[in-house]
């Protein structure tokens, strides 16, 4: 500033403001105008996004009655957005309950039933033709992954092929919960790794700690004509998921802690799906575990997941 | 900041904090001034940072599907420059240690070139991590006590304390040491050298810190290697020096003042050790992949060599590995003392080099293949460039108008008592600064 007296009027101590200080006020309130119009689609974005959803707590901070007025509020949402009338429960998890899956790799045809009930069970965007299961098609006397397809589009089964689906495993210490930074992602008591999709800040770590590739981000917003809508959501399970944000597969928990089984195992035409309670040692998933030989994935990392992988002998 | 002339420590305790809001005004009004050459520089710059501006809003309202970025390849350009930029703000370190550690006057002058990049890369690599959200407007879920910050279990968490303690600490003492001088006080050493110690030790963290959070993930084989904090740490060792002897390059010219002579020397003897310490580990990483072999190395294999006629990156690295090797042996010439046209060359190679093997060299190959071996490539969009060049030039825009205040205050240019509606003696005084 000490300059600024000599370009000004001319007269030392005038008063009066230099012509060079008004060159820079045009000057940043112009770039500011600027910075205004190129910011302006965030103004849109913000359009889409209530008070009540920005300031929503964390799901383990909700209170019951919390957690009612933000249930309404995401069916009234979906209604708007999507056209569609939905219901989104909240099904705690069971005492005593603690899910496992397993798959038989000596049955599974790789026909992706699975992966397409999955599709539309938790209500995934239907441009991209998103799952949660990805199938792939493996060559015979090799575990190799590398030597795996998953874009296979020959009749199956192929003779010298087996087919193996790989969905999240619910690890027993699970890497995508540990590195979230905001804990927006756990595992429930009954072994089901959730992410609160209303908490989630989209930074992706978890998908970048996952080793099964089990998790998915929404790049945009999730595309699905209303009367494919299933109606039946959960909050942590498959309502739609907000841009932005992750998701992951959830053992269909808004079925399973009901009482039913998983959309993929009910879709799966070879019985290779079994599914169960851990705990329950008449269950049979424990026969399997008990009477198979039985593997998972990338046991050397620790992560003892709860997906199980057997071969009929 | 070590010559301050009338200084009287005792006197005027209460205009402390009274005239602060005053300094920050006067500072900002300051470093608006400038030659034809300046408003031009800060034109360009703002108009690419108003584009990138614009392409950040576009991709928050339509999604992250506007970058290239996949399920396969979920981290990609942004978390590149975010990382690349960590090592630029602790590579200011190596200005810090021989300034205060070795009592390197000429250094001890000229310090703040060094603690203010650190303070403007620390600011862009934070941006880097907003651009990368898919919901930036739930930050907030990061800020105890209305978050909840996964401490200490996400390394993620560790990052954003250590950054954002960085950021804290280089303020303070650049705030301080030109408040101070603005005033025409000398600094209390007890009022600032505990945190330049400090400083030294959080630079080495936040790049360690950073390092630990791909080498933590046990299912990506590329990153899950004890090497790869030192290996941050030697390439950081290279480009932030690069950087600072561009910068005192640029800045003598523009402030047509000698000085740094002295300080450049000391920052070539750094990088000279540092990029061959970074060669040494490249070299050793190369070898543990390849010799070996196995199906751990794909990913080095698609770095270096492709895998499956997949070869996106391998151009990149290739002309990286040429460029820093260049720039090495140009350092180790004793001509790099006397050719400053060498010297600038040197830099801008190593400086390019370290941003390619640091940045997409790095977390590209950590997602190809991916964790079910699927190879599933990227090329940054458009959106993508977009947005980094929006936050470069937004950087290099701050850190131009730091140099400038920080030129203006210790040249003498803005002080107290220049201030117009008090106008003293000191205003006629001449300006050792040639002024627009
Ligand atoms: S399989 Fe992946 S997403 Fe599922 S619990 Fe394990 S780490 Fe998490
Ligand atoms: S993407 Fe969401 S769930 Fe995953 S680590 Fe980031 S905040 Fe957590």
């Amino acid at each position: 500033m000490s300059s600024d007296s000599n370009s000004g009027c001319g007269k030392e101590d005038c008063g009066c403001v230099s012509r060079r200080t008004v060159m820079k006020g045009v000057g940043v309130t112009l770039g500011a105008a600027a910075f205004a119009r190129a910011i302006a689609p965030l103004t849109e974005w913000a359009q889409n996004i209530s008070a009540d959803e920005f300031l929503q707590k964390h799901y383990k901070e909700l209170s019951l009655i919390d957690l009612k007025v933000v249930l309404r509020r995401l069916e009234k949402e979906t209604k708007e957005h999507y056209g569609a009338d939905v219901t989104i429960s909240d099904t705690k998890p069971q005492e005593g309950v603690k899910f496992g899956y397993a798959l038989n790799l000596s049955v599974c045809n790789g026909c992706r039933k699975c992966a397409e009930a999955c599709h539309l069970e938790n209500n995934h965007d239907r441009p991209s033709n998103q799952s949660y299961i990805r199938v792939f098609e493996m060559q015979k006397g090799s575990m190799d992954m590398e030597q795996g397809n998953a874009h296979y589009d020959k009749p199956v089964p192929q003779p010298d092929k087996f087919y193996m689906p790989v969905q999240c495993q619910q690890c027993e210490h699970p890497p995508c919960v540990d590195v979230c930074p905001v804990e927006a992602t756990w595992k429930e008591p009954d072994g089901i790794v959730v992410v609160d999709y209303n908490w989630c800040i989209g930074c992706r770590y978890c998908e970048a700690a996952c080793p099964y590739h089990a998790r998915r981000f929404n790049w945009t917003k999730p595309v699905i004509p209303k009367e494919e809508i299933n109606p039946d959501q959960g909050y942590l399970s498959n309502r739609i998921r907000p841009q932005g944000t992750m998701e992951k597969c959830t053992f269909c928990l808004h079925r399973t802690r009901n009482g039913r089984l998983p959309a993929c195992l009910e879709a799966c035409p070879t019985g290779a799906r079994v599914f169960g309670n851990l705990l329950d040692p008449n269950s049979e998933i424990r026969w399997v575990l008990e009477h198979k030989r039985v593997f998972i994935l990338k046991e050397d990392l620790g992560l003892k997941p709860q997906f199980f992988y057997f071969f009929d002998s | 900041m070590s010559d301050s002339s009338e200084a009287s420590p005792s006197s005027s305790r209460p205009a402390f904090w009274r005239n602060f809001g005053r300094f920050l005004g006067n500072a900002a009004l300051e470093s608006l001034d400038g030659g034809k050459l300046f408003y031009v520089w800060m034109f360009c710059l703002t108009a690419v940072f108003l584009v990138g501006a614009n392409a950040w809003a576009t991709q928050v309202r339509d999604g992250m599907a506007l970058s290239n970025m996949s399920d396969h390849v979920s981290w990609a350009l942004y978390i590149a420059n975010f990382t690349f930029l960590v090592g630029l703000a602790a590579g200011g370190v190596m200005m810090v240690i021989p300034a205060y550690l070795y009592h390197d006057d000429e250094m001890h002058d000229i310090v703040i070139i060094g603690e203010l990049l650190a303070i403007a890369a620390i600011i862009m690599s934070l941006m880097f991590v907003i651009c990368d959200l898919g919901r930036p407007d739930r930050f907030w879920h990061l800020l105890p006590p209305f978050g909840r910050l996964n401490f200490p279990v996400s390394m993620l968490s560790w990052d954003v304390i250590v950054l954002n303690g960085y950021l804290f600490i280089n303020v303070y003492i650049c705030a301080y040491l030109l408040y101070m001088r603005y005033l025409g006080l000398t600094p209390d050493p007890r009022w600032y050298v505990p945190f330049v110690f400090l400083s030294i030790v959080w630079a080495i963290s936040i790049h360690t810190v950073t390092a630990f959070l791909y080498c933590g993930l046990g299912g990506r084989p590329f990153w899950n290697t004890a090497l790869l904090a030192p290996r941050f740490l030697a390439s950081a060792f290279v480009s932030g020096p690069a950087f600072i002897v561009l910068a005192i390059q640029v800045i003598r010219r523009a402030v047509g003042r000698h000085f740094g002579d002295g300080p450049i020397r000391t920052l070539v003897n750094i990088m000279r050790i540092t990029i061959l310490v970074n060669l040494l580990m490249v070299i050793s990483e190369v070898f543990t992949e390849f010799y070996t072999g196995g199906a751990h190395t794909s990913s080095a294999r698609y770095l270096y060599f492709g895998l499956h006629g997949h070869n996106e990156l391998v151009p990149w690295i290739w002309s990286s590995i040429f460029l820093v090797t260049t720039a090495a042996v140009l350092m180790l010439l004793p001509s790099i003392f006397t050719r400053s046209w060498m010297l600038n060359l040197a830099c801008v190679l190593a400086f390019i080099g370290i941003w390619i093997e640091k940045g997409m060299g790095l977390i590209i190959p950590g997602f190809v293949p991916s964790t079910l071996h699927e190879i599933v490539e990227y090329r940054p969009s458009a959106i993508e460039w977009k947005i980094t060049a929006g936050i470069w030039a937004l950087g290099l825009l701050i850190y131009t108008l730091f140099i400038k205040i920080a030129a203006g205050i210790v040249l003498n240019r803005t002080k107290m008592h220049a201030i117009p509606d008090e106008p003293t003696a000191a205003d006629a005084s001449p300006s050792p600064v040639p002024n627009s």
